[in-house]
């Protein structure tokens, strides 16, 4: 990677330029979603990230794509990512194999505003690839289980087959201090679980809107009619959280890509109150 | 659970059910003898499409899935129906026959309201009737609502 004529310049230095880290594990999540745990390189550790902050993963000689961090903010030194093959980049990022290289520059962005959520009742509103960004949230809520009030989850995905951290989220249904609802789009007869929007389970949801924080993550679509949904039954706006996607390019508020009305999503966001949001999110042209 | 001047009542009755908070107990009177419980088994059909639609069902514990199904292929379930929800429409509109199947994922307990008796309840008090129908109009958004976004596939994207 050294340009000719120029030093190289140091890992981190640079807001351009990647750090070389290793795959160490690739999981299959469904058939074209992988979740890959890197590692920094020898004698080093990946910079503290917030949970709902997003790397820029690269990978030489193809391309450059933001994927938000899913790893748990207690174990530091694994940065994870879960990747969906949406087009070349990603699919070249999908397919790096356990020793192969991935670039990592960030983390970038605003993430959960953790610091609100201790003595709130939480309800967290995921789509399907939504819920990686939100399980470091969720993990960081677990870890410290009794400054929370009420944890609700609500995880929708396209069919059962498209359900990422299965596992997990099974683990998670065994917990008697948090409640998940899981539904899908559409089924066969092999699920017996729900089926039906995000939306449509909010109602058997339990918390106290009041004293409620919410964090949403998903679909647009799916975000819009879910904050409303969580404002009409009394969630206050300011107390909505909303990850918006956009394509992000450079990452640092430069290049415009990502801009989103007055933001740029990469530096302002990702993470935005459905308050400062919610009339742009009903404008098509923005 | 018990009315004045009646005896104790184990029986369920509809206003349990929240679809039917705030009725009038006239109303509520007059279609009683049309209602009965219903019980299903897991993998219970409770209709099949095509078939009349002779009940207006309501959702008391279990659940419900509304199938569809395609020449071929396996039935899709398009829609789950749990407790304090209500089921169909299709004993309103003509010609009163189901547009889908539905089928207990559960063991299932249910309000049945027959068809004809309720229509004609409903002719017969009409603020009553404009009241169920304010009632069913929000499923029906929802559902359609559902049904727009299912079709734009969105975590497909």
């Amino acid at each position: 990677m050294s340009i000719v004529g120029e030093a190289a310049p140091a890992a981190g230095s640079n807001p351009w330029w990647p750090t070389p880290y290793r795959v160490e594990r690739r999981v299959a999540e469904t058939g074209d979603t992988v979740t890959l745990t890197l590692r920094a390189p020898t004698g080093t550790a990946p910079p503290a990230f917030a949970p709902g902050q997003f790397n820029m993963l690269y990978r030489f000689g193809v391309g450059e794509a933001a994927i938000s961090i899913a790893g748990d903010p207690a174990r530091p030194t694994e940065l994870v990512h879960t990747v969906r093959v949406a087009g070349k980049v990603t699919e070249s990022i999908a397919g790096a194999a356990p020793g192969e290289t991935v670039g990592v520059r960030g983390p970038y962005g605003t993430g959960w505003p953790m610091d609100d959520l201790p003595g709130r009742d939480v309800v967290v509103v995921a789509g399907g690839l939504g819920l990686p960004p939100l399980r470091p949230a969720l993990l960081a809520i677990l870890a410290r289980r009794e400054r929370y009030g009420r944890l609700e989850v609500i995880y929708g995905a396209r069919s059962p087959k498209d359900l990422v951290f299965y596992d997990e989220v099974q683990a998670w249904r065994r917990r008697d201090d948090l409640r998940i609802q899981v539904t899908v789009d559409a089924a066969g007869r092999d699920w017996y679980g729900d089926v039906g929007l995000v939306t449509a389970r909010l109602p058997d949801a339990r918390f106290e809107p009041a004293r409620t924080s919410a964090l949403l993550c998903g679909p647009e679509i799916m975000l819009r009619l879910t904050a409303r949904a969580l404002e009409q039954a009394g969630v206050p706006p300011e107390r909505i959280f909303l990850s918006m996607e956009r394509n992000m390019k450079c990452a640092i508020g430069l290049c415009g890509h990502c801009q989103f009305g007055p933001d740029f999503v990469c530096r302002t966001g990702p993470v935005f109150p459905y308050a400062a949001v919610r009339d742009r999110l009903d404008r098509r042209e923005v | 659970m018990t009315a004045t001047g009646s005896p104790p009542s184990d029986r369920p009755r509809l206003d349990d059910h929240p679809f039917f908070h705030g009725f009038e107990p006239e109303f509520l009177r007059r279609l009683e003898p049309a209602v009965s419980e219903r019980t299903l088994d897991p993998d219970a059909i409770l209709f099949r499409e095509g078939t009349p639609a002779r009940a207006f069902y309501l959702v008391r514990d279990g659940k419900i899935a509304l199938e569809l199904h395609s020449p071929g292929g396996p039935p899709l379930t398009i829609q789950t129906v749990g407790p304090r929800e209500v089921i169909g429409w299709s004993w309103l509109v003509p010609p009163h026959r189901w547009r889908f199947d539905a089928r207990a994922l559960k063991a299932t307990r249910l309000f049945a309201i027959e068809a004809g008796p309720l229509r004609a309840a409903i002719d017969a008090e009409p603020l009553q009737g404009l009241r169920l129908l304010r009632q069913l109009l929000p499923v029906l958004a929802e559902r359609l609502e559902m049904a727009r976004v299912q079709v734009l596939d969105v975590h497909r994207r």
